[in-house]
Formats: C-alpha cells, sequence, structure tokens
C-alpha cells in the first residue's frame, strides 16, 4: 500500500477521462512522484517534442507517503518537458492538494493532448469530468480557486491553477495550489497554459492506507521527534523560514547582488527574515504567522501582509489580505539581485506571482538581467514603456511584475525569461543560469559546491537538486568548506541521489535538515510493500537521476550544457570570504562524471545503466 | 479528574496532523475529510482554528436524539455516539448550534468526537501544543460554554 | 393572545386500547407531576423533573401498547436497519423503573381542571399537582373518498409500520399520498424497500412546507431519477377497489384522469395537534394548546410540550406549532424546570428539518422563505444537486436552506439562535454561502 494503485489518464484532445492500474512494477523501481512520473514520461514522449506541442504530456504525482501522518507528506509534483528549459522539468508542490488527489485515490494523473478550448478538471474521488473553463479563463489563480470552490459548493475541493501567466506564455508560468502554494519551476505552468487546462480540482475522501500500520506509525513517531529536537527544523525554519538565510548568505559573500555583479547586499538586513518580524510604523509586522503544508511538523512557510499605507497596495484591498509571505530565494531574487531593499515592495511583488502565477526566482533573475541591460543601454524607456528599469527602483520592480503577470507591454519580453531575453537583445552574458533556467539565491564563487550543483541539475539551475549548502555553510550532515572544490563532486551526487530518493517518497526535502536516509527508509518501509532500506532507497534515486539525464541526453543536451555563465567561472567575487574567486567547476565536473559512472562527454556508461536497471 | 480538549488557535500552524492522527484512530486510515476535528483555515487572516466538540454541558445532541443513541462517558464526560442505536435520522446534526456531530454516509450514522476513550489522538498529534488535554477545570472551554450557554434555548437556569 | 380560537375536535382517531398496566395503579392516586403522552417530549419532561425534583412522584401516561418510542425512527424500522427495539427512546431497560418514574399505558379522555384530575378511558382516574401534556399529533386524513378501505394506512404509529411491513414487498405497487416532510422521509423507506413507488403531492413541489421551490424541485428531479414516480400538483380524487386484482386491490384516482393500481396506500398528509380529549379542559387552544414563555397553559397547573403545544416563536415571539424532535425535548427541559418551581423563560422554538431522501440530504432552518426587508444569498448547482440560500435580517442570519451538504450545518441553529452579528462575513456569505463555518468561527467563537 502506501499506493492507490490508480492513475488518471485525461486525453485533452479526446475530452476523456481513463482510468489504469498503476505500473507496480515500475513503482518498485521508482517509488512514485518525481521518479515514478520521470519513467512515465520518458516511456511516453519523444525527448525532442516541443514543450507546447500537444504531444508534450503534464504529470501531476505523489508519492506512496503523500496523504500519510509522516511530517511533511503533503507533496505533490508535476514533471513534463520543461518549456523555460526543454529539459526534463519536475516541480514539487506542498499545501493540501496532494493530499486531495490521494487521498480521492489517485497516484497520477496524466495529461496529454490539448483541449480545443479552456476546461478544468474535476475529479471528485474516482469521479472525473473536463468542464468548461469560460467563466475562469482570464481570471487569477486566487478568483479560479475561489470561483470553483463555490461553483462546485464545497469549500473543501483543492484546486491547483494556472493564473494570467500560464495563460499568456510567459515561459516561467507556475501552478499555484492552495492559493499560494506553487509547482514553480522550468514553466510547468505553460506547459499547462499551452493545453488549455486551467486547473485541476479535486476532492477525495477514500482516505490512505500503509502497508504496516504499527511499523510505520512508530517510524514515523520517530522521524517527528527528531525534526522537533534539531535547532534548524525544530527552531530556525519555523521561526525566520527560509529567510534564516538572507544574512547567513550575504555574509559569507555568496549572496547575488545587482544580477550577480556583486556577492554581497548592504541592504540584505532590509529584506531578511529578521525585518519581517520588526514592527512596522503602522505597529504590526509584515509576517503574519508561519504555516504548515499537509502535515508539516516544521511550518516553515511565512504568511505575510503588507503595510496598508504603502503604495503596492494602498486603495487596492484585494491586496491587504495575507497570502505567502516571502521564502529566501523570492526575496533574494525580487529583493538583493534587483537591488531593491523594500521589503513590502518585494512582498507584493511575490503576492503578484502567488495571484498569477510566476516563478519568482525567474521573474527576479530575468528583472534583474534586464536591469542590467537597461543600465548598457541595451534596453532603453522606448522598450520598457517609460519605466525606469534600474536596480533598486522598487516602483519599477512593481510595475515590471504586474505587466509581466498579465503578459501585457514590456512585460511580455520579461516573461520570455533571461536566457531568450538577453539573447533578443545581445547580451547573452547577461543570462545567469543553466540549461535557461536562472540560478537560485546561491552565487556559486562563494559556494563552490553549488557551482557542479547548477551546472548538472536536470532541470537547468536549481538549488533543490542538491542543496550543498547544507554542508557548505549549515555543516549538514558535516562541515564542508564552501570555498574548496575537493570532496564537492562526491558530495553532489550524494545530495543528487538522495534528494531524488526523498522526491520519490511525497516527502520534503526540507525534513533532510534534519532527516538522513536512516530516518526516512524506515517510513517508506512501513508505508510500502517491498524491502525499502538505506542503499535500497539511494540507488533508487541514482536511478531516477540517471533516467533524467539520459531524457535531457536524447532531447539534445551534451556535456557542454553542464557549464556556467562567464561572470561565474572568469569574474571573480569583488567583497567577502570569496574575494577573488570564481568557480572552479572544471576541477570538480570530471570526478563527478567519474562518480557518476558517466564517461568525459557526461554519458552514463552501459555498465551504469545496466546497474541501475536502465539498460 | 475529568479532562477536556484545550484548543490554542493562535499555536496552530495548520498542518491538520490532528485530523489525519483522528481519522486514522477511528477510521483505520488517513483522510482529513473522515476526522472529527477539523482545522479552520482564515487564508486571507493567516489565522487557523481547531475545532472540534467542547462534551458541552447542554448535550444538544443527546437531547435531540430520537432513539438514545448518545451516551455520556461516565469516566471521560465524553458524549460518544452508540453505532448500535444510531438510526442516522441526523437530527442532532441540526440541533448541535456548534456544529460538531456530523452525518457520514459511508456508515449511514452520525460521529462526533468521543475524546479516543480519554487519550485523544490529535492532542497528541499536535507538534505545537495547539491541542492540549488537561483538566477540565483549567479549559477555555469556558468561553465556548459561555457562549453555548448564551444561545441556550432555556436562558441561564441550567439543569 | 388576540383572537383565541376554542377549538374542539371528534373523538375519532385510533381505538383506544384497553390494557391494564400490570403494575395496576390505585384508582385516584395523587401525583406530584402527571405527564401524559410518552412520546420524546414526555419524556423529556419526566427525565428533566426527575433531575431536578429527586423526590415528587412522577407518572407518564402514553396510549400505545409500547414502551416510549420514536416515530421518527419508523422509517428505519421499514428498511430494517433497526428491529422495533431500536425505535424506543431509551435503550437501557428498566429506564424509567430505575429513575422512579412510572410507566402507565392509558388513554387519557378528559381533565377535569378544576379537581386537577385526568380522567382515563377505563373509568378511572390520577390526580396531579402539576400536569403536562405531551400528547404530540395526530396524521390528517384528507376528505378524499376511499380512505377508509383495507390496505390504506398512515405511517405513524408502530402498529402502522407493522401493516406496512406487511404489506410493502419488493416490486408492490405503493401510492404515497403527500410528500411532506413524513411523506419524504417515508418515501425513502418505501423507495428502499423495493416498491414500485408512485408519490402524490398537491403542492407545486416536494416539501413546500420546508424547502422553496428550487430545493424542492430539485428533490423531485432526484426522486424522478431514481426510479420513483412523482406528481406535483396532483390531488387523489378517490380511491376504490380494483374489483378481480388480488394483488393490487385498490384503484387511486388523480385528478389529472390517471389511476393507478395499488397494493398499498400509505397516507401522508400532515399532521395536527392531538386536541381531540380536551373539549371540557377549559383550556385557551388555538392550532394547539396555547402556552406562554414558561410553556404554562391558561391553567397555572398544566403546562403543555411538543407537537401539542402551540409556544413562542424564536424569531418574532408569536405562539406556533413546531412539530419537531429539537423542540419537543427544548420544550420538556424547560417546562420540567418550570415545573418543579425553577422559573425558566423559554426563548423560543425555531423550525428546523433534516431530510435524506433517497440520499439527497436538505436541510432547513427558521425563515428560511426571508423576513420582510431581508436580504439573501444563494448559490445552486442543479446538475450537481446541490442548493445554499441563506436569508438575513440586517447583520443577523435568520434562516436557511441546502441541499446536499451534511457537514457542520449546526452552526447555522448557532448563527441564528446565537443572534450572531456577521459584520464584514455577510458581504462573504453573499459571494459564498459555504463559508457558513468559517462565518461562524469568525463571529461567534472569538
Amino acid at each position: 500500500m502506501g499506493w492507490a494503485r490508480k492513475l488518471l489518464r485525461v486525453n485533452l484532445t479526446a475530452g476523456t477521462c481513463t482510468t489504469e492500474a498503476l505500473n507496480m512494477e515500475w513503482a518498485h523501481q521508482f517509488l512514485g512522484s518525481r521518479g515514478l512520473a520521470a519513467k512515465y514520461l520518458v516511456e511516453e514522449i519523444d525527448p525532442k517534442v516541443d514543450p507546447l506541442a500537444p504531444e508534450n504530456k503534464l504529470i501531476m504525482a505523489t508519492g506512496p507517503l503523500t496523504g500519510t501522518s509522516a511530517s511533511t507528506a503533503g507533496r505533490y509534483t508535476v514533471t513534463t518537458k520543461g518549456e523555460l528549459t526543454g529539459a526534463i522539468a519536475c516541480s514539487n508542490s506542498g499545501g493540501f492538494f496532494g493530499n486531495e488527489m490521494k487521498n480521492a485515490g489517485w497516484d497520477m494523473i496524466i495529461f496529454e493532448g490539448k483541449s480545443p478550448k479552456p476546461v478544468y478538471l474535476l475529479l471528485q474521488n474516482e469521479q472525473a469530468q473536463l468542464v468548461d473553463a469560460a467563466e475562469f479563463w482570464g481570471q487569477s489563480v486566487w478568483d479560479t480557486e475561489e470561483g470553483i470552490k463555490a461553483k462546485h459548493q464545497d469549500p473543501l475541493i483543492r484546486v491547483a491553477s494556472i493564473g494570467k501567466a500560464g495563460e499568456e506564455g510567459c515561459k516561467f508560468a507556475c501552478i499555484v495550489n492552495d492559493m499560494d502554494r506553487a509547482a514553480g519551476r522550468s514553466g510547468v505552468g505553460t506547459v499547462m497554459g499551452s493545453k488549455n487546462l486551467k486547473a485541476v480540482a479535486i476532492r477525495g475522501n477514500l482516505g490512505v492506507k500503509v502497508d504496516n500500520v504499527e511499523q510505520f506509525l512508530e517510524a514515523v513517531k520517530a522521524g517527528k521527534a527528531v525534526l522537533a529536537g534539531n535547532p534548524v527544523t525544530g527552531v530556525g525554519l519555523p521561526t525566520y523560514g527560509t529567510q534564516v538565510l538572507m544574512n547567513v548568505i550575504n555574509e559569507i559573500g555568496a549572496l547575488p547582488t545587482n544580477n550577480h555583479q556583486e556577492v554581497q547586499f548592504a541592504r540584505a538586513n532590509d529584506i531578511s527574515g529578521e525585518a519581517m518580524h520588526a514592527v512596522r510604523k503602522d505597529g504590526t509586522k509584515n509576517l503574519v504567522t508561519n504555516a504548515a503544508c499537509f502535515g508539516c511538523t516544521i511550518a516553515c512557510q511565512r504568511v505575510s501582509k503588507i503595510e496598508r499605507s504603502h503604495f503596492t497596495v494602498k486603495d487596492r484591498p484585494q491586496y491587504q489580505v495575507a497570502s505567502g509571505g516571502l521564502e529566501y530565494e523570492n526575496a533574494w531574487a525580487l529583493g538583493a539581485n534587483t537591488g531593491v531593499n523594500d521589503l513590502e515592495a518585494i512582498t507584493f511583488a511575490n503576492f503578484i506571482c502567488n495571484e498569477q502565477g510566476m516563478d519568482p526566482i525567474t521573474l527576479g533573475a530575468t528583472i534583474s538581467a534586464a536591469m542590467e541591460m537597461f543600465e548598457a543601454g541595451a534596453i532603453t524607456t522606448k522598450e520598457t514603456g517609460g519605466i525606469e528599469l534600474r536596480f533598486g527602483n522598487a516602483e519599477a520592480l512593481v510595475q515590471i511584475t504586474e505587466l509581466t503577470a498579465k503578459g501585457e507591454g514590456f512585460g511580455r519580453e520579461i516573461g520570455l525569461g533571461s536566457k531568450r531575453l538577453c539573447e533578443k537583445y545581445g547580451h547573452i552574458d547577461m543570462h545567469m543560469g543553466v540549461k535557461g533556467q536562472e540560478f537560485p539565491a546561491y552565487d556559486s564563487r562563494g559556494i563552490q559546491g553549488m557551482g557542479l550543483t547548477y551546472a548538472t541539475s536536470n532541470r537547468g539551475a536549481c538549488h533543490l537538486r542538491s542543496y550543498t549548502v547544507a554542508s557548505e555553510v549549515l555543516g549538514i550532515p558535516e562541515k564542508t568548506d564552501p570555498l574548496e572544490t575537493t570532496g564537492k563532486a562526491g558530495l553532489v551526487k550524494a545530495f543528487q541521489d538522495a534528494t531524488a530518493a526523498v522526491d520519490a517518497s511525497g516527502l520534503c526535502i526540507f525534513t533532510t535538515f534534519a532527516w538522513s536516509m536512516e530516518d526516512i527508509a524506515p517510513q517508506v518501509n512501513g508505508a510500502c510493500e517491498g524491502d525499502w532500506t538505506v542503499e535500497s532507497m539511494l540507488e533508487m534515486g541514482e536511478r531516477i537521476w540517471n533516467m533524467e539525464r539520459q531524457f535531457n541526453l536524447a532531447a539534445g543536451f551534451t556535456g557542454a550544457d553542464d557549464t556556467l555563465p562567464k561572470r561565474i567561472l572568469k569574474d571573480a567575487a569583488k567583497t567577502g570570504p570569496a574575494k577573488g574567486k570564481v568557480n572552479e567547476l572544471g576541477k570538480m565536473l570530471p570526478e563527478y562524471y567519474q562518480l557518476r559512472g558517466w564517461n568525459a562527454e557526461g554519458v552514463p556508461t552501459g555498465d551504469t545503466l545496466e546497474r541501475l536497471g536502465l539498460a | 479528574m475529568q479532562k477536556s480538549l484545550h484548543i490554542i488557535p493562535e499555536k496552530c500552524t495548520g498542518c491538520t496532523q490532528c485530523e489525519i492522527a483522528c481519522s486514522m484512530e477511528h477510521e483505520g486510515i488517513f483522510s482529513s475529510s473522515k476526522s472529527r476535528i477539523r482545522v479552520f483555515k482564515f487564508h486571507d487572516e493567516g489565522r487557523f482554528v481547531p475545532y472540534t466538540c467542547t462534551q458541552c454541558a447542554e448535550a444538544w445532541c443527546q437531547r435531540a436524539c430520537p432513539t438514545g443513541a448518545i451516551d455520556i462517558n461516565a469516566r471521560t464526560g465524553a458524549k460518544e455516539v452508540l453505532a448500535t442505536a444510531c438510526v442516522g435520522c441526523k437530527v442532532c446534526t441540526i440541533a448541535c448550534p456548534f456544529g460538531t456531530i456530523n452525518y457520514v454516509p459511508d456508515s449511514g450514522k452520525v460521529a462526533k468526537c468521543d475524546l479516543c476513550g480519554g487519550d485523544p489522538a490529535c492532542a497528541k498529534a499536535c507538534p505545537t501544543g495547539a491541542i492540549l488535554f488537561i483538566d477540565a477545570e483549567a479549559t477555555g472551554f469556558e468561553k465556548m460554554r459561555a457562549w453555548a450557554a448564551k444561545t441556550d434555548t432555556g436562558a441561564s437556569a441550567t439543569a | 393572545m388576540i383572537g383565541l380560537l376554542k377549538r374542539v375536535f371528534g373523538n375519532n382517531m385510533g381505538q383506544a386500547q384497553e390494557v391494564t398496566d400490570t403494575g395496576s395503579v390505585a384508582a385516584d392516586a395523587v401525583y406530584r407531576y402527571v405527564v401524559v403522552g410518552a412520546g420524546p417530549a414526555g419524556v423529556s419532561v419526566v427525565e428533566n423533573l426527575r433531575r431536578n425534583d429527586a423526590e415528587g412522584s412522577i407518572l407518564l401516561l402514553g396510549d400505545e401498547p409500547e414502551p416510549p418510542y420514536s416515530r421518527m425512527a419508523i422509517p428505519y424500522l421499514l428498511v430494517g436497519k433497526v428491529g422495533e427495539t431500536g425505535t424506543h427512546l431509551r435503550q437501557q431497560e428498566n429506564h424509567y423503573q430505575a429513575l422512579g418514574i412510572q410507566l402507565r399505558n392509558a388513554r387519557v379522555t378528559g381533565i377535569d381542571a378544576a379537581a386537577r384530575r385526568v380522567a382515563l378511558s377505563d373509568g378511572s382516574g390520577v390526580q396531579y399537582e402539576q400536569l403536562c401534556l405531551a400528547t404530540g399529533a395526530l396524521p390528517i386524513r384528507p376528505p378524499v373518498p376511499g380512505l377508509d378501505q383495507k390496505r390504506v394506512h398512515h405511517c405513524w404509529t408502530l402498529k402502522d409500520a407493522r401493516h406496512i411491513i406487511e404489506l410493502a414487498h419488493e416490486g408492490a405497487n405503493v401510492v404515497l399520498m403527500g410528500a411532506g416532510f413524513i411523506g419524504c422521509i417515508i418515501l425513502e423507506a418505501l423507495a428502499l424497500r423495493g416498491v414500485n413507488l408512485t408519490v402524490v403531492e398537491m403542492g407545486d413541489r416536494m416539501v413546500p412546507r420546508m424547502l422553496d421551490p428550487v430545493a424542492g424541485t430539485l428533490l423531485k428531479h432526484w426522486c424522478q431519477e431514481r426510479g420513483v414516480a412523482v406528481h406535483t400538483s396532483t390531488r387523489i380524487t378517490r380511491v376504490e377497489p380494483n374489483p378481480g386484482n388480488s394483488e393490487d386491490t385498490l384503484l387511486v384516482d388523480l385528478d389529472n384522469g390517471q389511476q393507478i393500481p395499488a397494493h398499498l396506500v400509505v397516507v401522508a398528509a400532515g399532521v395536527k395537534s392531538n386536541l381531540d380529549y380536551l373539549q371540557d379542559a377549559g383550556l385557551a387552544v388555538d392550532q394547539g394548546i396555547l402556552v406562554n414563555e414558561f410553556l404554562r397553559t391558561s391553567d397555572p397547573h398544566i403546562y403543555a410540550v411538543g407537537d401539542v403545544a402551540q409556544g413562542p416563536d424564536f424569531e418574532n415571539g408569536d405562539r406556533v406549532v413546531h412539530a419537531i424532535q429539537p423542540t419537543a425535548t427544548d420544550h420538556g427541559r424547560i417546562a420540567a424546570l418550570n415545573m418543579v418551581g425553577k422559573p425558566t423563560p423559554y426563548r423560543g422554538s425555531m423550525q428546523m428539518n433534516v431530510l435524506d431522501t433517497l440520499g439527497l440530504i436538505s436541510v432547513s432552518f427558521g425563515e428560511w422563505d426571508g423576513v420582510p426587508g431581508g436580504d439573501q444569498a444563494v448559490l445552486q448547482d442543479q446538475q450537481g444537486y446541490r442548493y445554499m440560500r441563506l436569508e438575513f435580517d440586517g447583520e443577523r442570519l435568520v434562516g436557511a436552506q441546502c441541499v446536499g451538504r451534511t457537514n457542520h450545518v449546526g452552526v447555522i441553529r448557532g448563527l441564528i439562535e446565537g443572534r450572531v452579528a456577521l459584520g464584514p462575513w455577510k458581504e462573504r456569505l453573499k459571494k459564498n454561502p459555504h463559508l457558513i463555518m468559517d462565518a461562524y468561527l469568525a463571529c461567534a467563537q472569538r
């Protein structure tokens, strides 16, 4: 058990919904969620397919632990060929949608084809139907979610939808569930929009069962105790969220600033977790509370309210409410990287991302790149429609964010993402990303392992594929020197494999600040049939990693794409502990290939594939 | 000493571990929909409110039951639904002004919090101490009871 | 109380059962408390009397040869969900004996208020210090020719239920007269027994006194989709014998010209307060026995509760008969407190009903059809069989109807009876009435 053993196949072209038994052989090889969905995608689509063509598929998947009482077990993933990257995309979201899908009796939903008109999927336990979405097309995520609940007269329906951004073809549109939880990166929302699929609305009450209840509950209880007792998951994350990192990363000189021109932001404290706790002029705080996703005993989520008198929300009551507040990555992308230190303005830009479904990392990074091009004169107010797109301009940040969400004016150009935008204006050197996806909030000149992480990530630059920051900065599981390259190849591979396994289970990666695979494997083993040990979990993670790699190779990527922008490799950090350093990817990559069992071109060898059962 | 559930909404993060634990305790599955305690979310305010039966002294459900299917557990003080006697008429679900006894279509009967026989699973599962099971005298349920008395059709005199 | 009516009903309903109590009560015994009627209201009275007066003698009189039972449970008996004992109001053996409450099976024929004496059909009588009348309601037999035949039954007593169980076999042609609240409950039971069911309702929709046209019509379509023939705005003009047909011995004539052969006709054409025995009692009566906010009748020693009582309405204080279980038990509790000398005013009853019609659950509360000058929130999904309508008076909720929703509906009562000011939540409810629980928590529980 653990698995519902059932998937729903929705053919949007034909308008049909069919039930299939889950391929249990694959489930035992790839567990679920990220792993199992990738397996289905790899088996079912041509890797060279245009991501926006009807032939691409979009898979929403839960893991076997999703919906159980394991801490954080509410995750679901969206797997597809990403529009932003052209690589395999797998975006992971929390909230309550994943649990609802599982409770309705589904491990996975595969969307294929393209609907002739906007529709949404209404899924109530075994009952699935495509419903005309004309009344919701053009509406925000927030209005769509509320509208669907009201229309079907059930406040307990859970909705994942795209906003205006996804409809308008913004290349980094995300899929938002529960108002402000998002499958954020790589343009999975863009793919959903291209299929004329506005939303997925689910209500389920069939329940989730586990294989061995007693064993499972015992492992879950032990796991929760570990999370509660750990300083990061027990105190740091609930109190400051990921925003606990803002000042920390700034101090070690790894906080990309002004589109990675700098590695420290003088006003970092203004946009930090501490600042969110500070009392504002009107006596309130930016931070309303922390909050939890389904079953999460950490509760790192930020819930914020913008100061009522702030220019962004004055006379706009719809934005004077609480919504998902700033996480570290968002605060960085919309703040430090754009040089903006106005916490309220950044919070507002983040609200717009929640409301209209955009990835704030790519948005902030693309605006940053545009700002650099503006300051270089490559973009002028003629293109921007009069907006002074300069670093540090909070009004410009807010204006351009709203335009991007609606696909209007220069916002449509921002919606291309930084790679296409920089290409268009002749400054590809200002695109700060890998495989078409922008960097998150760690400058790899100051944290060497993250350079290898970014370069080799299967979904383009990403921190959530191997978060070596844990080791290099926080000392988890053991401290390594962020400025050293020695040992980082092994560290990255280990993190990548473990992360893939955790993602496949339905748990949140944040648990791994406290949990090792020794804590996780028993929970999976209690929930699922089969023998799930630390070793088999890690091997499963490695199997997923190699399968994703093979997809990308077949899609046309090569080892040459495992690289970093010139700025990171050639231009030394100007300040801080990393002053004078570049990222020394060249020292790490060959060793990494070797450890992976790949040849010098980064292609898995026959032996490796054989060993992992991928041949 | 009789204990009762004491809920501190300010401490709730909305994780719903209480719901998951309740459904496992009573139904043997993980399913928030089958929980007798519910966490209500005020998204626009960033507020979470766990909510369940207060085992109120007025016992509206018990009084309204036409078949005597709701009994008071002498040890825990909980109003418990006797599955053998409940015919599923649902009158208690409209009579309880707190909305904490609900019809379950699967069983054709009603369900409510029974304090798990004196060791409530929700309180054990709550990671933040938002749900406590403590000495009845000390709980803030007095506030809710005061409200119940206010709505009582029989003014302040109580039986 | 303007326009009081004194109405006298003929003693025509049901056969008086001459059953002597095994305990054999001495004639004209004197009791501190005598309660007439052993339904939910009467039982509520006696239990609350005992709770508040450990000593006083209590006599509970019932005219059916059964332990106190619940008519509401009869439909579940019809479908076999419970046996006859499952309909009993209290499940414990010797419940009444343990409380020192004397139960007696006897029919009251009259009350001599001056002598504080209740006359019984066996010629004996009992005397009381305080009397409470909980004689409930009786089913109405409309003036339609042919309803006095065999195989035409009400569905009111356990005895009726036994007849119906005997006749309503699978596939039997059954005609149900009336799709009011009780009719609909029986409808479900009959349909579940697998009969071939036709329902005939005079009103333009089902449960016209509980649901508005939208909701009542939803119910009709729901039933029709499930194979029940529903005729609304239709009258039964006559029930005739159907000679030569041993199975369907009856022919039911409708005013649209149709004739339906029937093996059984069930009459559920409404109920009226049971006032038959009150001719000489001198009590003020209207639709029921008029009672004040202490549930006292015009005689200071006589109280009335439940379906027979016409008591204060929660919303406007008018005197109304609310023949529903929660009112019966509330009445019982309040009357008992007043009878033992703890003056307790009653805040008034509110109409509330819950109905399960072949799995489609509907509820209605209070002023569900609105009040003058009020406003409303309406949400409907005809295909999904969901409907919600809230009625407001200013900032307050005063009534509601829901179809297809059961979770937390009780808070509608809480909001109405708590006279809760909704503030900004009223507008939110107007946008989405299903946020009723959120509104309750936000407004009533803070």
